[in-house]
């Protein structure tokens, strides 16, 4: 447990002062959201229903992002394999590192997603819904991604071939986000799709720990 | 069992059965078309472009199959650390991601006079193409990591997560749309198709069964040969 | 030693990385106190039989065994990676980071520390403790990386070039690190050109082929 929270700390700290921290994921998300309306136009009905499935790929886009920089720091200056050799088992250092970049990416998207909800007309209790679906679904999009982060970690410039792995598996995460807001609004019941999400991230969670430790274990040989 | 994962013995017995294996694809794949275009009769409905469905249900069928094989294969090949295993399910990926792109092509054409559209975000053709997604991805990590073994190994774990999240995405899809045609031919209830129209879909899809398998062993025997070739090169470079 | 005193032995070890081989049918041995030095020209797989060692490469073919103090290492006892300390190439520091920052973080991932100041001082980097890494020289970087086997104690140390990139005072720092290491009853491999010390065990690694 001491090196579980030694690297959490570590990471979130590395974040803050190198990596932008949590604004870079935010000003992401911000700049998606001001291109869209520029794309599609204003349209208030428009943007409102689009708002739920786009805030939900906007999240979906900013975790992928942020998921390049995971582990690959610390596999090039050899701070990961001295992680292997601590007391803390391997996938508790995957776990330790995951939820650093959650809280530092997943975290504050949740946070701001009301707003940037607004600024699309979203608004009540469907904007409410959507923090809800980020704060349950986004741990599941980092655990997913650090599986694929952790397989691509030996590709140079893998950044490419990341997205072409997560994506796919993203799919039902951005379904059961985005659907449950859309039940919201249209004043159905959203509680299966939260619980779907939710299975969806516990199941997302198990994934990451062994895969994404087996997956840093071999690239680390 | 072993004594045929052994790569000598494997391409003396691949290269005895391939032949056979052709040949009989051939005559099921030929039967069932003839069955397809002059014996099936005509939807009342849909007129003659049901005939695509007799290559586009067996494409979807085997694009599920293949991804079975290569799960099953990565799974020997992660247990039993046994290289025949990891060649199979490297040699499997291209031929279900061109099952897949078959699928995907036929449906798109098959929806144009049934739903006036040559792209329905029904379904079934949205997990279809999901699959098709995790294909490639699978085929692209193996290219991109040099190292056969390590390569083997990260796609093993790949394809295994691959698996468990198919039925999730499958059932994802679904909720996500409801606008689908409920699975038709294999119900515990018996199928519902008429036989006229069955017995060729299912001739067509033992064909595409074969030809699947004589597909698998030649890339299998390129692929045994090619590792063959690097080990000889590397040899040659010295160390 | 707190951890006991560890011995490693290496069994017919033969290893390949991406279809090429590197070594085939390898013994060595080393007890308690001593120190065996791998000698050959890069290339020859010094730094892979040491990763083969720590770990971190999964062993194919041969075997490795270890002991501790004489007793074979069983599924009760600690996996043999908690009870060696690897140093490489790679440093594992992050230039944001301060000395003594970094120290710690590596004395709370590794288990029970000594004193952070009290290690500073045996590497000669007391006065640099609250220096971020990134202005630290070359030399300075590789003292911290150096610090890290003394924060907290483990038997076996696997060193890849630990002369690479210290100045003629580092050599004597190094060289009294691993000399009093050995004294307390600790076990050395060290991947290297040149000798290390006179009593040193020896395994050449073959020329390349």
């Amino acid at each position: 447990m001491r090196g579980f929270v030694a690297v959490l700390l570590r990471d979130l700290q590395l974040a803050v002062r190198a990596g932008g921290g949590a604004m870079l994921s935010l000003i992401f998300f911000a700049s998606v959201v001001l291109l869209v309306p520029l794309g599609v136009g204003a349209d208030h009905k428009l943007l409102a229903k689009a708002a739920p499935g786009l805030l939900w790929v906007a999240a979906a886009l900013a975790v992928l992002l942020s998921l390049d920089r995971l582990f690959q720091a610390d596999f090039e200056d050899g701070s990961l394999e001295q992680m292997t050799l601590g007391t803390a088992p391997l996938e508790l250092i995957v776990l330790a590192k995951v939820l650093a970049g959650w809280l530092t990416t997943g975290l504050p998207l949740t946070v701001a997603s009301p707003f940037f909800a607004l600024q699309l007309h979203l608004e009540g209790e469907a904007a409410l819904m959507l923090t809800l679906t980020l704060l349950i679904g986004t741990p599941g999009l980092s655990l997913v991604g650090a599986i694929a982060a952790a397989l691509t970690l030996s590709v140079r410039r893998g950044g490419l071939l990341l997205s072409l792995l997560v994506l796919p598996l993203y799919v039902p995460f951005v379904i059961f986000g985005a659907g449950a807001v859309a039940a919201k609004v249209a004043g159905l019941s959203a509680v299966f799709a939260l619980y779907m999400l939710g299975g969806l991230s516990a199941l997302a969670l198990v994934l990451a720990l062994f895969a994404g430790a087996a997956a840093l274990r071999l690239n680390l040989g | 069992m072993w004594h045929y994962a052994n790569p000598k013995t494997f391409l003396d017995t691949a290269s005895r059965f391939e032949p056979w294996l052709w040949g009989l694809a051939s005559f099921l794949i030929a039967g069932g078309l003839y069955a397809a275009f002059f014996l099936a009769p005509i939807d009342y409905q849909q007129k003659d472009s049901v005939r695509i469905m007799y290559v586009h249900v067996p494409s979807a069928w085997m694009s599920m199959f293949i991804y079975g094989v290569m799960a099953v294969a990565s799974i020997v090949g992660f247990a039993f650390k046994h290289p025949l295993a990891d060649v199979a399910a490297k040699a499997a990926a291209p031929i279900g991601a061109a099952f897949t792109f078959v699928c995907l092509v036929t449906g798109s054409l098959w929806g144009r006079p049934m739903w006036g559209t040559y792209w329905e975000w029904d379904a079934r053709i949205t997990s279809v193409f999901v699959l098709f997604l995790l294909y490639l991805g699978y085929i692209a990590l193996w290219r991109a990591i040099e190292d056969p073994t390590r390569a083997a190994k990260a796609a093993a774990i790949l394809c295994l997560v691959g698996v468990i999240n198919i039925p999730i995405i499958r059932f994802s899809v679904d909720w996500w749309n409801t606008l689908h045609q409920p699975a038709s031919v294999f119900r515990l209830d018996g199928p519902t198709i008429h036989p006229s129209m069955l017995w060729p879909l299912l001739v067509m899809g033992l064909g595409f069964t074969v030809l699947s398998f004589a597909l698998l062993l030649l890339r299998m025997r390129t692929e045994v040969l090619e590792r063959r070739l690097r080990a000889l090169r590397l040899r040659a470079g010295g160390g | 030693m707190r951890l006991g005193r560890v011995a490693v032995e290496g069994r017919e070890i033969s290893a390949e990385r991406g279809g090429r081989q590197l070594f085939d049918n390898l013994h060595f041995a080393v007890g308690p106190g001593e120190l065996l030095e791998m000698i050959g020209p890069n290339g020859v797989g010094k730094s892979s039989l040491l990763r083969l060692i720590a770990g971190l490469v999964p062993l194919t073919f041969g075997k490795l065994i270890f002991t501790r103090n004489g007793k074979r290492l069983g599924d009760d006892d600690p996996p043999a990676t908690s009870l060696l300390h690897w140093l490489s190439h790679q440093d594992g520091l992050k230039t944001v980071m301060s000395v003594s920052e970094t120290i710690a973080f590596y004395g709370r991932l590794f288990g029970p520390s000594q004193r952070e100041d009290a290690v500073l001082d045996q590497v000669g980097l007391s006065a640099k403790a609250a220096l971020p890494v990134q202005y630290l020289s070359a030399g300075q970087r590789r003292r911290l990386a150096f610090a890290r086997l003394l924060i907290s104690e483990r038997p076996l140390w696997l060193l890849d070039e630990p002369f690479a990139a210290v100045d003629a005072q580092g050599r004597a720092l190094v060289q009294g690190l691993i000399a009093s290491h050995r004294a307390g009853g600790g076990t050395v491999i060290a991947a290297t050109h040149d000798a290390l010390a006179g009593d040193a065990r020896r395994l050449s690694l073959g020329s390349v082929l």
